[in-house]
């Protein structure tokens, strides 16, 4: 039973990545760097304060901006470690023999992408601690923790998925690593460029209703792809509520978000399974 | 058994196999012969299910490797001529990973890990990172990982390629022992001499095109063409001339009179030559040395490349 559901590119991918340096040393900058955050966080708050205590209203405050931050370290994380999957195979002349093996290709591609997860999981779990902190002085509900750690989890898996695509159709892994920051560039940060390009153009008087329009699909997509946004909305509920207002849909974000991620993920990984074995036709 | 029939592969205009027609028995040790850019990696990536042909087929095992890929895999044992390894991965890991690759239960494995490692002298080397082997012992690795799955059929290409003397002869020797366990083995080699030891069949390739296939020795005796031979008498000089002359299977006689030496270019076979000799001996022709100046592999080597790029 343990042998089917077994992938020997997932066991072979972890023993590598947790025997490594670099993986260990990754890890110690990202706590390091959440550490400096809410470390520099608690003592400007207190100081500003006076009083040496610290309010649950500042403690969301906190958690707030560690969420955003840690989704900005994640979506800056993930490419690096996806997008040489396959393609660092290549470079390094073990992908031939791996595809002369009985392994399909999903496994592979599934092996390799739940391998880099698996590290990103534990750069999540390992920062926990140090979250953990904002629950001493109240503010956040645990069913915020586990929506916040759930957004993380989609994103994650849909930019690797990206990640894994771009290694599997490229031949370098620079090209690769490129391209995928590229998309990552795009989803983090144009789509909100676009979202406020759109949010203008409605406003503009032109617009039948006096300056806001009713129905504005374009720039509630953007927004709703965005997961900055999407951590605002989940923190602050009354930001969604005025994102529908503004743009006239009533859908909540996170529904098309949920969606778009998954569509990626499931169209990236299905070209990357169709592609691994390019020359060979009708492998998967 | 392996069939290659019509195997066609082209690359936009450019033909890298034509129409290549082939047929290796079970347990048959066939040794690929061409120079660089020939086809023969694009013909052992295609039976490894690297590369799909663009007409014909292969059938390994009965098995196409157009229609069931994933069935011929589990035929094959594939070393590449240039192949890579995990740096951080130790040498029996590297064999672990590659027998759970095939399913292979864990149990079974540690088994055949042990037997391979002793097959290919590395037992000492198992807990030794991959990496920090020798070239050598990386190639014999390799070899190991390509029996993990007990492959009835073995394509080596090029694996001794990069290896020092003594590193080429440990490899012949293991390959010895897999042709004594009745695999069947396609091995593509510069070492000519040393394959043509190994092998039952020879097939030459070039330009993508199946030029000679058989056994080492009619291979060689269809591409050495005439054969030059010194015939060194004590006396009767005229008399052996005259002889040699008669025979029209001869031609361009040259005579060396102080040294009592005849040279001269045969086109006949061996059984032919035989019959030449005894005539000659009952022409009481005093012959006390023949020798025939044959071409070995390696010649016949470069002459079928020759102005090829190698």
């Amino acid at each position: 039973m343990m042998q089917r559901f077994s992938n020997p590119v997932l066991m072979k991918e972890l023993k590598l990545r947790f025997r490594a340096f670099k993986s260990f040393s990754g890890l110690m900058f990202y706590l390091f760097l959440l550490f400096i955050f809410v470390g520099g966080f608690l003592s400007v708050f207190t100081q500003f304060t006076g009083t040496g205590f610290f309010r649950p209203s500042e403690s969301f405050i906190m958690f707030s901006v560690i969420s955003v931050l840690q989704m900005a370290l994640v979506m800056f994380i993930t490419p690096g470690l996806t997008a040489g999957a396959i393609s660092s195979e290549r470079e390094r002349q073990t992908l031939n023999i791996l595809l002369t093996t009985t392994q399909s290709s999903t496994q592979i591609i599934i092996g390799k992408l739940l391998s880099s997860i698996a590290f990103l999981i534990l750069l999540l779990v390992a920062g926990l601690p140090l979250y953990s902190i904002v629950f001493l002085f109240g503010g956040v509900s645990p069913t915020q923790l586990i929506t916040i750690f759930l957004s993380y989890l989609l994103t994650v898996v849909a930019i690797g998925s990206i990640g894994i695509m771009f290694s599997t159709i490229t031949k370098k892994t620079i090209v690769s690593m490129i391209a995928t920051y590229g998309a990552m560039i795009f989803l983090g940060a144009v789509t909100a460029f676009l979202f406020f390009v759109g949010f203008s153009l409605d406003r503009m008087p032109t617009s039948p209703v006096g300056g806001f329009s009713t129905n504005s699909p374009i720039t509630f997509f953007w927004a709703s792809i965005n997961p900055g946004a999407l951590m605002l909305t989940v923190l602050y509920p009354e930001l969604g509520t005025e994102l529908s207002n503004l743009t006239g849909i009533s859908m909540p974000n996170w529904v098309v978000y949920i969606i778009f991620y998954s569509l990626i993920t499931v169209v990236c990984l299905w070209i990357a399974i169709r592609k691994l074995r390019a020359n060979m036709k009708h492998s998967r | 058994m392996i069939e290659i029939k019509g195997l066609t592969k082209k690359y936009g205009s450019f033909v890298a196999l034509d129409h290549f027609e082939l047929t290796i028995d079970e347990g048959v040790v066939c040794g690929f012969v061409g120079a660089n850019g020939a086809g023969k990696s694009t013909i052992f990536s295609i039976l490894a299910t690297l590369l799909s042909p663009s007409e014909g087929d292969a059938i390994i095992e009965g098995k196409s490797v157009r229609r069931e890929p994933a069935e011929v895999r589990k035929q094959i044992g594939y070393m590449p001529d240039f192949f890579g390894v995990y740096d951080q991965l130790k040498v029996e890991e590297y064999l672990d990973f590659y027998g759970a690759s095939y399913g292979i239960p864990s149990d079974k494995r540690k088994i055949l890990i042990h037997e391979l490692l002793e097959l290919v002298n590395l037992t000492e080397k198992r807990n030794e990172y991959v990496d920090l082997l020798s070239r050598g012992m990386k190639q014999r690795l390799c070899l190991a990982r390509s029996l993990i799955h007990d492959p009835k059929v073995l394509i080596l290409d090029e694996p001794a390629s990069g290896l020092d003397p003594r590193a080429r002869v440990e490899m012949r020797d293991i390959l010895k022992h897999l042709k004594s366990m009745g695999k069947t083995i396609l091995i593509s080699s510069h070492i000519l001499p040393e394959l043509s030891e190994m092998c039952d069949e020879i097939v030459v390739i070039d330009r993508g095109k199946l030029i000679a296939h058989g056994h080492v020795e009619t291979i060689q005796a269809q591409l050495q063409g005439d054969k030059h031979i010194k015939v060194k008498i004590l006396n009767k000089l005229n008399v052996a001339r005259a002889f040699f002359e008669e025979d029209p299977l001869i031609s361009g006689i040259d005579i060396q009179e102080d040294k009592n030496e005849i040279t001269f270019t045969y086109k006949g076979t061996n059984e032919q030559q035989v019959e030449l000799l005894r005539r000659a001996l009952q022409s009481n022709i005093p012959i006390f040395s023949l020798t025939v100046d044959e071409k070995d592999l390696e010649d016949v080597f470069m002459a079928i490349t020759k102005g090829a790029d190698i």
